[in-house]
């Protein structure tokens, strides 16, 4: 009778092997997880054009860039060097108005990108790269003007970050693509 | 007199244990909630071109992938240049709008990540470009490497 009570196990869950079942997950997690974060150049396509016409856009507000089949840029007609993309759009967006070939101000510059079916894609990529240099070096100029720290370092959505942002806009147009 | 105690001897050896379970729990949980399990099948090669400027998107749930490349064929051969979306190749390209209309539906804040293979031309993608503004997704993002 006194025996019966001494064999009982006791009431709790052995809790020494939890750790070898976690070890045990965490290494699965370990092996499957692959930790990447997308990167890439971000981009908004103009929505497809209603019936009604584009508002007009002076001539000096617009700039145009064409990378033709054979991988060559053409900035308005003439050939250019991918060296001097970014110099020529820095010129270009930060005139302020003062040549009269060039934007009136940085809110009105458009920068429009045009290709041909048969233009290589890197070559594209990296026109379009030195295009977002460009206006990352005006970005980062005008933050150290202003608050004297760099526009990376500005939080996203912040005061300033807005206030920078909205006075470089990227305002980066995709040509309507040739019929045929 | 010569009765000096060592002061270690009282203390018992080893490192306690007895929180090991919680900081394995706590990694386990930062794997767990960081794993991307499923992984698309790729049916296209895609080496990505590189560029210096780029940003990272943070928000993964939002990204829907396009992949565009030459077609794996059995024994390391390539084919044509093809679309592929989730799991299968686009044969028509009609269909994409139709697709990406959908997911536009379920997440209305939707980036679709172009992942283009370097050596395309650009034509395709204009086509894939054309099919996602009348679908509506506007939002895009061509995939790169970083320029080391």
């Amino acid at each position: 009778m006194l025996n019966k009570k001494r064999n009982r196990e006791s009431g709790e869950i052995d809790g020494s092997s939890l750790a070898d079942i976690a070890f045990l997950l965490l290494i699965f997690f370990l092996v499957v997880t692959t930790i990447d974060v997308d990167t890439g150049i971000g981009l908004v396509l103009p929505p497809i054009p209603d019936d009604i016409e584009p508002p007009p856009v002076r001539e000096r507000n617009l700039m145009n860039i064409l990378v033709n089949a054979q991988g060559m840029i053409l900035i308005d007609e003439e050939p250019a060097s991918i060296g001097e993309v970014r110099d020529r759009i820095k010129r270009f967006v930060d005139n302020n108005g003062v040549d009269p070939d060039l934007s009136e101000s940085p809110d009105d510059a458009i920068v429009s990108i045009k290709t041909d079916r048969r233009t290589p894609y890197n070559i594209y990529i990296d026109m379009l790269d030195e295009v977002m240099g460009a206006y990352a070096e005006l970005r980062h100029q005008a933050s150290m003007d202003r608050f004297g720290v760099p526009f990376t370092s500005l939080e996203q959505n912040s005061e300033r970050h807005t206030e920078i942002r909205d006075a470089y806009p990227k305002k980066i147009s995709i040509a309507e693509p040739d019929e045929g | 007199m010569a009765h000096f105690k060592k002061k270690q001897a009282g203390t018992k050896q080893g490192v306690p244990t007895s929180a090991m379970p919680d900081v394995v729990f706590m990694l386990l949980i930062f794997f767990m909630v960081t794993t991307v399990l499923r992984e698309v099948e790729l049916q296209v090669q895609v080496n990505y071109a590189a560029a210096e400027n780029i940003e990272k998107i943070e928000q993964k749930r939002l990204v829907s992938y396009i992949y565009i490349g030459p077609e794996r064929l059995s024994g390391n051969r390539l084919g044509e240049t093809r679309v592929q979306i989730d799991d299968a190749l686009i044969d028509d390209m009609g269909s994409i709008r139709t697709i990406m209309y959908d997911k536009l539906m379920e997440e209305p804040r939707l980036i679709v990540s172009l992942r283009v293979d370097e050596d395309s031309e650009f034509g395709i993608i204009t086509d894939v470009q054309q099919e996602l503004r009348h679908a509506g997704t506007l939002r895009i993002n061509y995939s790169t490497r970083r320029e080391i």
